[in-house]
């Protein structure tokens, strides 16, 4: 059985053993949505108070807050396994379970786990797409859908590679978790505003160290039909999500790296 | 003082074990600058975009940078989860233990969370204060500095305020603990709590940037207590009689969430040792 | 060939210690000192095709580092394992796909799906032909009486049922060798006997190589054909368990119930251990004098209600040759 369909088994079986618990998984979807909800308030309160930012309206800000959303909630889904890893494979030491089966890894974990709360942040970012759409008055030509679906894959690649990254991390030390959050949870956030309100070497980092504007910032731009005010090239707008692919293919090569590592240490 | 040993016991071998974790605290304190450099640079983008309503803004742009080192600083005084050792006693069953020892299991609970927040809370705010703090201005970037208190009495106020701060964060974990015992399970809970914290503490955004009409109503929940009014204390936006009235308040809800959580244990455990669970 | 070749192994492990009291619990935050632990300093063995070894040694001493590195979790730092032809760790996915393990206490299941969904993904993920499949697991399920498990989620079952349920789990690809690591650990008595009948008829009738580690000897007494003992990194015996009884704890016990106040006895080559009442325990060496010699001199001069002969317990075998060899320290 090749890869894919063995993932759909995985899948089939995920679900089935959430639907245990049905009240459980409703709960949770429910809590996801609200509590990432809650999150936009701030940033209504801020334009409530200063009006708009640098030429940004709030309308715009939720295109680039839904957006990014979308693309977390999706990776958040597919990748949890990597998510978990050092507490629930590393600690524990499932992870030998992992290596005992002749299959890769990387795709068991992606096969551990697909959590049907992570659709609460979807959800409520589609709410939100909904509104900046009408707020802005925009219109979804084809292309633009398009773009759009595009963007989300760059952004599922881009927060795959850091969940990856983190469980690269677990197998040092599975303390450090928290330190990935603010690059996953972190990166949600900072991708909720438009790239000019940073600092220069703030800008640099999320462009060619971690490539968060290129699955976020620059793509929208192009949906929205703007030119970049920091002088990106407009044909590179759209072409820029190619980097969140790139990103995740550095990232397993991390994790190989990794998974040597711990099969030469044992810990 | 033979009675209290217990107690001093549970604290300082939580405390030690947590202290224990380097990388938790040097990845918790990197996820602080992360945050924490967003903040700033959102925040400067707004008041810097628009003078006039900055100049009306109850908070100024340095304040409100001192604020976000403040809150990132004490993120790990933010009643966020309960107390994970809690939840894991609950999986294993090891909660039946506490009961069996002649010590009273709030008291013990309450100590054991205050050790594994302030073992988490003293490296993170001393990296902090060394990068947002000294750091900065030594490199030329006063301007998103972590400014040193308003006066001395407000240095000395805020103290005070701080670490009530801390009790009244700790019987918030009590709640919370209460509600995973009570339940059996932690991640609902966990769950409902994050969207509370980040926003009603002020850890998102400091309360007085939300719009005037919501202030007063901000400022009495209790969750004001943890960040918010220390804060405001911190540079003096509560002084004088204001802010004696924010430490009453602080005082007032860790004293009523104590008073509950004491009695609502003693009820959930009553249950479980009739279930025998 | 034989089927499982280790030569000279040797594995080091560095730990983290920490100073004890605050001042240690700051210090380790900025400055934290190693110390390196030699797990394995020399382990070699054959095995051949359908044999069952038994793996003992007290904690700490080299057993777990040894599966590891022979199931191909973990890489050594020299020496050389061969297993029907392949090197473990460095052909790990192509190794584990003819290898199954157990370990007693993790399970491999999946805690809220019914067994039978278990054992379906773990047909896909081995990529065992259906068709196969189908006729090994239904007679897995029939030796391991299964039938009524089934459907149950994993996690309602009991720890019996689901060692069972693991067994079968480990062997739906058909393996030729099986890892055992603490298969009976915590289970009731129905349930150790109902998987040791099994492990050894899995071994005689379908030639199954099995490695156990275990702590509980009775498995070893009942399974195992030849023990390796474990210590210090090293292999500090290689015998058919009978041998081992001999080299370490020869003695016998004889236990008399007198009629009246036991005597004193003074014989060649025997000791009294204990005297309770009008019993006593006598240890005697079987190369000095035998059991029925003891019997018959001790019959011709006194009054006797009962008399039965024991060898010493299996662990008190083994705490003594652990003692003998200072392996407890480890």
């Amino acid at each position: 059985m090749n890869a894919l369909a063995l993932l759909g088994r995985y899948f089939s079986a995920s679900m089935r053993s959430q639907m245990q618990y049905p009240a459980s998984a409703i709960m949770l979807t429910t809590g996801q949505l609200a509590s990432t909800a809650i999150e936009i308030v701030s940033i209504w309160a801020l334009f409530d108070r200063f009006g708009a930012v640098k030429g940004w309206s709030f309308g715009e800000v939720m295109f680039f807050y839904a957006l990014i959303g979308i693309s977390f909630s999706f990776a958040d889904f597919l990748t949890r396994g990597f998510d978990v890893f050092g507490t629930d494979f590393v600690r524990t030491g499932a992870f030998d379970r992992l290596l005992l089966r002749p299959r890769s890894a990387a795709l068991q974990l992606v096969g551990h786990d697909f959590r049907i709360s992570r659709f609460g942040r979807f959800f409520q970012a589609a709410i939100i797409l909904t509104i900046a759409t009408s707020t802005l008055n925009f219109v979804w030509t084809p292309q633009a859908a398009l773009l759009a679906l595009w963007t989300v894959a760059g952004g599922i690649a881009f927060f795959s590679a850091l969940f990856v990254l983190q469980a690269v991390m677990a197998f040092w030390t599975v303390e450090s978790l928290e330190a990935v959050n603010a690059l996953t949870y972190g990166g949600v956030y900072a991708g909720q505003f438009p790239l000019s309100l940073y600092a220069r070497w703030f800008r640099t980092f999320l462009i060619f160290i971690v490539p968060l504007a290129c699955v976020a910032y620059f793509p929208v731009l192009a949906i929205l039909g703007r030119s970049d005010p920091l002088g990106a090239p407009d044909w590179f707008l759209p072409l820029a999500p190619v980097a969140g692919f790139v990103f995740l293919g550095l990232a397993f090569l991390a994790w190989r790296f990794g998974v040597s590592k711990y099969t030469s240490t044992g810990s | 003082m033979d009675a209290l040993r217990p107690y001093a016991a549970a604290f300082s071998s939580r405390f030690l074990l947590m202290m224990q974790y380097r990388a938790a605290a040097l990845a918790g304190f990197f996820t602080q600058c992360w945050f924490g450099a967003v903040h700033v640079m959102v925040l400067a983008a707004f008041y810097l975009g628009a003078p006039e309503a900055a100049a009306e803004s109850p908070l100024s742009l340095s304040q409100a940078i001192t604020y976000t080192w403040l809150a990132q600083g004490l993120l790990a005084v933010l009643p966020w989860v309960g107390d994970p050792e809690i939840a894991d006693g609950v999986r294993t069953g090891a909660i039946s233990y506490d009961r069996l020892r002649p010590v009273d299991a709030y008291t013990l609970w309450y100590v054991r969370a205050a050790g594994w927040m302030t073992a988490r809370l003293i490296p993170r705010v001393a990296l902090m204060i060394l990068a947002a703090g000294i750091v900065l201005p030594l490199i030329g970037q006063d301007q998103w500095a972590w400014q040193p208190p308003a006066s001395l009495s407000a240095a000395l106020l805020f103290t005070l305020s701080e670490t009530l701060a801390i009790a009244l964060a700790c019987a918030i974990i009590m709640l919370i603990n209460i509600v995973v015992v009570a339940t059996l399970n932690a991640r609902g809970v966990n769950i409902l709590m994050q969207p509370l914290v980040v926003i009603f503490t002020g850890n998102l955004l400091p309360l007085s940037l939300y719009p005037d009409a919501m202030r007063v109503a901000l400022l009495v929940q209790p969750f004001a207590g943890t960040l918010d009014i220390p804060n405001r204390i911190y540079f003096a936006a509560l002084a004088g009689q204001m802010a004696w009235l924010g430490i009453s308040l602080q005082v007032f809800w860790t004293v009523l969430f104590i008073a509950v959580g004491r009695w609502w244990l003693g009820r959930v455990m009553a249950r479980l040792e009739v279930q025998g669970g | 060939m034989p089927q499982i070749l280790v030569q000279d192994l040797a594995k080091t492990y560095r730990v983290a210690e920490r100073d004890p009291g605050m001042f240690g619990a700051v210090r380790g935050l900025v400055r934290r000192r190693w110390r390196t632990v030699q797990a394995l300093k020399d382990v070699s063995f054959s095995l051949e095709r359908g044999e069952l070894l038994g793996f003992i040694g007290p904690n700490g001493a080299g057993k777990s580092t040894t599966i590891k590195i022979l199931s191909g979790i973990l890489r050594p730092d020299s020496g050389r394992v061969e297993i029907e032809g392949l090197v473990p760790y460095a052909d790990r996915i192509k190794h584990v796909g003819r290898i199954g393990v157990v370990f007693g206490q993790r399970t491999q299941l999946w805690w809220d799906l019914p067994v039978i969904d278990g054992f379906d993904l773990l047909r896909d993920i081995y990529r065992v032909d259906p068709k196969r499949y189908r006729t090994t697991r239904d007679e897995l399920v029939a030796m391991l009486r299964l039938e009524k498990l089934l459907d149950q989620p994993v996690r309602q079952l009991s720890l019996g049922q689901r060692m069972r349920a693991e067994i079968a789990a480990a062997l739906l690809h058909e393996p030729s060798i099986l890892f055992l690591d603490e298969p009976t650990i915590g289970l009731d008595a129905p349930s150790k006997l109902a998987v040791r009948e099994f492990v050894k008829k899995l071994n005689q009738e379908r030639g199954v190589t099995v490695l156990l580690t275990t702590h509980d000897m009775h498995d070893i007494e009942a399974l195992a054909q030849r023990v390796i003992v474990i210590g210090h990194g090293r292999v500090l015996a290689d015998s058919p368990f009978e041998a081992l009884r001999a080299n370490v704890l020869a003695e016998r016990r004889l236990f008399v119930d007198f009629a009246g106040d036991p005597p004193t006895l003074d014989l060649p080559g025997v000791e009294v251990r204990k005297r309770d009442g009008r019993s006593l325990e006598l240890a005697f060496d079987p190369r000095i004098t035998t059991a029925p010699a003891l019997i018959a001199a001790i019959t011709a001069r006194h009054a006797v209600e009962d008399i039965h002969v024991e060898q010493p317990a299996i662990e008190e075998v083994i705490a003594k040759f652990y003692d003998l060899h200072g392996a407890n320290e480890a």
